[in-house]
């Protein structure tokens, strides 16, 4: 019929580029995440409880309100303030800061699981706070926490779908965009998955193989 | 800034997103009820099923992880639908999250079974408990406590990704019903602002709840 179209490679490639905007937004919300993540997370292990426990029931809001939420809040925002901004940065920091409340907790863990003795070993050597962070926790805590910082990492890339709710075509919703021209929902959304778990699953399995080869050492 | 916050609208609408806040409560129980049964299923046959049985749950659990919620949902409504099988917004939304639930409890469920060392089985059937009997006395019990506090956090993401259903016209459930609000009043950051804390109470509500309840039953 005149109507019907097929599963042309320009739908293919049309979906690639959704998945690239998925993993560009993944790439900046991760990255932001994980910057205050360490920051906040680094408090929370080592401040006075008056100072760690304020930043912690904080940052507790954004894992406990869905992130779909979130998303019309923040976006609320630009129309409120004037802001202008594009929906791209929205999400990007929205994303970010949901990435970085999860983060906290991640390195809050890892550093708590460095035995004090050892900081305290590093600090009598005559290395200053700053020096013992960056050249003893950090490195021993990254160890303990890298196969929970993938896990976090996968979590953000699935969770960009939701995206698609203010107004931004990553994979998700380019799937459906190819849906409307083809009428083949399933066929679509197959191939979207596919994608969707060649950007996961590798990088799962990674993060399992370290997490098991880590642990014997 | 120029924005004048209204409430009022808010106000007068929160019976009606209360009620919502009940539909989606029971979205998640029912999610998380049939997931936890679906999952223990998935569990034994990746534990002890045949290669094709194993294979099946593999490719669930793996599909459930490793792919968004919100395409899982996505499949049902409209990949299910496009094949004949007619699915209205409130079953999609039910069936994705019960897929997705079912995925990662099976994992940590899995977890859970090596909790319990096989000698243990051995002992409690040497002392002449049936299989049922052992499951019951000794394995699930201490299955129980290992994955309680996962199965918890496993709710809590129940709970909140009810607020989906909204993307595929869900119009009951609480986001569901702050959205149809939104459309009629445009008032969006009240609303939703409304909607974060109502949701913010359940699910520290059902957080609490749940240590409570682990605080009774695990202490010994």
């Amino acid at each position: 019929m005149f109507f019907e179209g097929t599963l042309a490679w320009s739908d293919i490639l049309f979906l690639l580029r959704g998945a690239v905007v998925t993993i560009a937004i993944t790439l900046a919300a991760v990255g932001i995440g994980t910057l205050f993540g360490t920051l906040f997370g680094l408090i929370r292990a080592g401040a006075a409880w008056w100072v760690s426990s304020p930043i912690g029931w904080v940052l507790d809001i954004f894992r406990s309100v869905p992130l779909l939420i979130q998303l019309v809040i923040f976006n609320s925002f630009n129309s409120m303030f004037r802001l202008n901004w594009p929906t791209y940065v929205v999400a990007c920091i929205c994303l970010g800061v949901y990435a970085a409340a999860l983060c906290t907790e991640i390195v809050r863990s890892g550093v708590a699981a460095v035995p004090t003795t050892t900081r305290r070993a590093a600090r009598s050597l005559g290395l200053n706070w700053r020096q013992e962070v960056v050249s003893i926790t950090l490195p021993i805590a990254t160890r303990i926490v890298f196969p929970s910082w993938i896990g976090l990492a996968l979590g953000i890339m699935k969770d960009t779908s939701l995206v698609l709710w203010i107004g931004i075509i990553e994979l998700l919703r380019s799937s459906q965009i190819v849906t409307t021209r083809i009428q083949e929902p399933l066929t679509i959304l197959a191939i979207t998955g596919v994608i969707y778990f060649l950007m996961s699953f590798p990088i799962a399995r990674l993060g399992a193989r370290l997490e098991k080869r880590w642990q014997i050492q | 800034m120029s924005y004048t916050f209204q409430w009022r609208p808010v106000l007068e609408s929160l019976p009606d997103m209360l009620a919502g806040a009940v539909v989606t409560l029971e979205i998640a129980t029912l999610a998380m009820a049939i997931g936890t049964v679906l999952a223990v299923l998935l569990a034994l046959a990746k534990r002890s099923g045949g290669k094709t049985l194993s294979g099946l749950a593999s490719v669930w659990i793996e599909t459930a992880r490793n792919t968004p919620a919100l395409f899982q949902i996505y499949m049902v409504y409209f990949g299910l639908g496009s094949i004949g099988v007619g699915i209205d917004s409130y079953y999609a939304l039910l069936l994705g999250i019960t897929f997705n639930n079912a995925g990662y409890l099976a994992e940590t469920f899995r977890g859970g079974f090596s909790a319990v060392p096989e000698t243990q089985v051995r002992a409690a059937r040497s002392l002449g408990m049936g299989a049922a009997q052992t499951i019951w006395h000794i394995v699930l019990p201490q299955m129980l406590r290992a994955v309680f506090h996962a199965m918890t956090n496993q709710m809590v993401w129940s709970i909140l990704m009810t607020s989906l259903g909204t993307i595929v016209g869900l119009t009951s459930d609480l986001t569901g019903v702050t959205q149809q609000l939104n459309v009629m009043t445009y008032r969006t950051f009240e609303f939703f602002f409304v909607a974060a804390c109502l949701y913010y109470l359940i699910s520290k509500i059902f957080t609490i709840c749940a240590r409570l309840f682990a605080w009774r039953l695990f202490r010994y």
